[in-house]
């Protein structure tokens, strides 16, 4: 199961939850331009996140937050800028690039195929063989652990999707990507069209990720949802990043105001832009 | 250190009941029993109904017997029933792998009979032995095939339209290659052998012996399973069920068997046996069940037909697969047309107007979706059977045509119409 084309960078400890990032983030991206024509959907962003961190990426609609996802996904390649893993640059031009460099994207409307159960979901495109039969047992095994280890409930592995509940089929979507050894996951939207219950059951599922050492993005509109699970705020407005928040000394009125370009916001943009050397420069 | 690999399954103790909560297991009502696990009950009471009613309705005049004597029921007929649904089966093999894509494929009658005729035209005046006849009539229905396939999958032009081009392609060229001949005569007794001769059964003892050795293996298969899955301690099936389930597929094979068996010949004195086009048939079903369900590439079948975005996302090789099915199809049809050509002893060029029809029918009629991702290899034997009793029995009432397509018809709308309302009605109830 271990991807042997992908080469093992790292060896850095991966920093207690919740304490400040520090050393070579898990993933870096400087200088990202991106454009549609003659609309500049992204202007010199910077980006990172650590090993054990949960980010929140936010902004209006059309701030670029998508755009920015899709480039490190690898399904829509930047015009310009440098991407690094661990400190190493990459190069991604397709999703199965980003795959393979484990950076696994759970998108809004989850990818999962609903006439499938659970199990083959879980492994569909690297199935486990036994020459050429479907090694079933073994991948139902794995499967259990994984969804095992993020604490996920669910009547039978061998339910199909279909007839799972929203925050089940989000669970799954993310406990695909743990069984591809993603060591980046962005997520998109990832509570949006859930209820309350399963709201918290993602964002449960969210802090276990994080646990076990992977660097996570979350995009949502969701303010609510973003403070209760990321450890950092990156605020885009048109395009460019605009600010980064320490969510532990941060009020959701701040990164309103950074988002929307209030007059605060204003304020906060121009220390930004001072800051954008060494970017991730918390504004308080 | 980064944790983020996978779990090895030896490192930790996996138990299924810390993931799988029964009381998690919604009570499922009859109705949505009906429309989910137990679809295939409405499709069975509709073939035992039209059996009843053709048996009741065919008795001949002044017997004492009763509906006991009626001729639908009676061994030859069923033999007969067995011969004549074997093309529109095996065409219903390759639509319904074309289904499972959401996809269609109206091509099949035209590349069948192309099939036939470029085996045919090979045989009589190439000088081509029946098997290399046979061989390359397969191979031009996959060419046929592969080149709708890349006209659908790589161009991405609807399949509709483009298998419609090739029926009505096929359906000149094959008058092409006949040259103007209304039909070509068979004589090769090694093709005639395969349905269309007195021979055309199995020896007893693969009669007997295939089905028994299926039914052996397919037993042991299911118990291995259940003691692996146990070993690895996995959710097993009640023993009971399990058991359960072995007796009925015991039951219906060997019931089938024993029939074909036991069908009176011309020659009196003798037996028939299980037609070849008939183990054909079965055979091709158990090779699709079997590839559907337990390799990758089945797998990604109904991954594209569940959702071709996800399984593109996946890694899924989305165009690959849509021509591989594409090019199954049309070579499905190739040897449904050279198994008809062999059960008439002749190849037409007047197309068989009702087996297009007939042989998307089947497996809608079974239940395979129109919409994809959902149907079995297996619900081409309910829905074959259905269709090839409608036919059967209204020719052994003296029905013409005209009634057989209105019948066939009405029914086929009536499959289509359950399977879309199902459909409403799970994505409501569902997610």
């Amino acid at each position: 199961m271990a991807d042997s084309t992908t080469p093992y960078i790292g060896g850095e400890s991966t920093p207690a939850p919740g304490l400040p990032p520090q050393g070579e983030p898990r993933l870096r991206m400087r200088g990202i331009n991106k454009s549609f024509g003659t609309v500049r959907a992204l202007t010199d962003v910077d980006f990172e996140v650590y090993a054990g961190e949960v980010v929140g990426l936010v902004g209006d609609n059309g701030a670029g937050k998508s755009t920015l996802i899709k480039a490190v996904a690898g399904v829509g390649p930047a015009d310009s800028g440098e991407i690094f893993l661990e400190g190493q640059q990459v190069h991604i031009t397709n999703p199965q690039g980003a795959t393979r460099l484990g950076i696994e994207t759970v998108y809004q409307d989850l990818a999962l195929s609903d006439n499938l159960d659970v199990v083959a979901n879980l492994f569909l495109g690297r199935e486990l063989v036994n020459v050429i039969p479907l090694n079933e047992i073994e991948m139902e095994k794995r499967g259990l652990s994984v969804l095992q280890s993020l604490d996920v409930k669910l009547p039978s592995v061998r339910a199909k999707v279909a007839q799972l509940s929203g925050g089940q089929r989000q669970s799954i979507a993310v406990a695909k990507t743990i069984l591809r050894n993603a060591r980046v996951v962005l997520l998109d939207e990832p509570t949006a069209a859930l209820g309350v219950v399963q709201t918290r059951q993602v964002l449960q599922l969210i802090h276990r990720l994080r646990d076990q050492g992977l660097a996570i993005v979350v995009i949502s509109h969701n303010l609510a949802n973003v403070f209760e699970v990321v450890d950092r705020v990156i605020v885009l407005r048109l395009g460019r990043r605009v600010g980064t928040f320490d969510i532990k000394t941060t009020t959701p009125e701040q990164v309103v105001a950074s988002i929307t370009g209030a007059e605060f916001g204003e304020l906060l943009q121009t220390t930004q832009t001072n800051g954008d050397e060494t970017s991730g420069g918390n504004v308080q | 250190m980064s944790i983020n690999q996978n779990p090895a399954p030896t490192e930790k103790k996996v138990s299924a009941a810390s993931v799988e909560v029964p009381s998690y297991i919604q009570r499922r009502t009859w109705q949505q029993l009906l429309r989910g696990d137990l679809g295939f009950i409405p499709v069975l009471l509709t073939l035992l109904a039209i059996t009843v009613y053709f048996q009741a309705t065919t008795i001949p005049p002044g017997s004492t017997e009763g509906i006991a004597s009626g001729l639908f029921l009676s061994p030859v007929n069923i033999s007969n029933l067995f011969q004549q649904v074997a093309t529109i089966g095996i065409d219903a093999l390759g639509v319904t792998l074309v289904l499972l894509l959401g996809e269609i494929d109206l091509s099949v009658a035209a590349v069948g009979t192309f099939g036939a005729v470029v085996m045919g035209v090979l045989l009589n005046y190439h000088g081509f032995s029946a098997w290399e006849a046979i061989l390359v009539g397969i191979l031009a229905g996959a060419l046929a095939g592969a080149i709708n396939g890349f006209f659908i999958a790589v161009l991405r032009i609807p399949s509709f339209i483009v298998t419609l081009a090739a029926s009505i392609f096929y359906s000149g060229l094959l008058i092409n290659l006949l040259n103007g001949q209304a039909t070509l005569i068979i004589h090769d007794s090694q093709v005639l052998a395969i349905a269309g001769s007195a021979t055309s059964f199995l020896p007893d003892i693969f009669g007997v012996g295939l089905p028994t050795l299926a039914l052996v293996l397919y037993g042991a298969a299911l118990l291995f399973d259940q003691l692996a899955r146990r070993r690895a301690g996995l959710r097993t099936k009640p023993f009971v069920q399990l058991v359960a389930q072995i007796a009925v597929v015991v039951v219906l094979v060997g019931g089938t068997v024993a029939i074909l068996e036991n069908t009176p010949s011309p020659t009196p004195g003798q037996f028939l046996g299980i037609p070849n086009s008939t183990a054909i048939l079965f055979g091709l079903i158990v090779i699709m069940w079997l590839v559907l369900t337990k390799t990758t590439f089945g797998r990604h079948v109904y991954a594209v037909g569940g959702n071709a975005e996800a399984a593109r996302r996946a890694g899924i090789n989305v165009t690959f697969i849509r021509v591989m099915i594409f090019t199954l199809c049309s070579s499905f049809a190739a040897l449904g047309g050279i198994v008809a050509a062999s059960l008439a002893n002749a190849v037409a060029t007047q197309i068989n107007p009702a087996l297009l029809l007939d042989a998307i029918a089947a497996p809608v009629i079974g239940g395979v979706s129109l919409f994809g991702g959902v149907g079995s290899a297996w619900f081409i034997v309910l829905g074959t059977l259905i269709i090839g009793s409608l036919e059967n029995g209204l020719a052994l009432k003296s029905q013409t045509t005209d009634v057989k397509l209105m019948v066939e018809g009405a029914v086929l709308l009536l499959a289509v119409t359950v399977d879309a309302i199902v459909r409403r009605a799970q994505r409501r109830t569902g997610r």
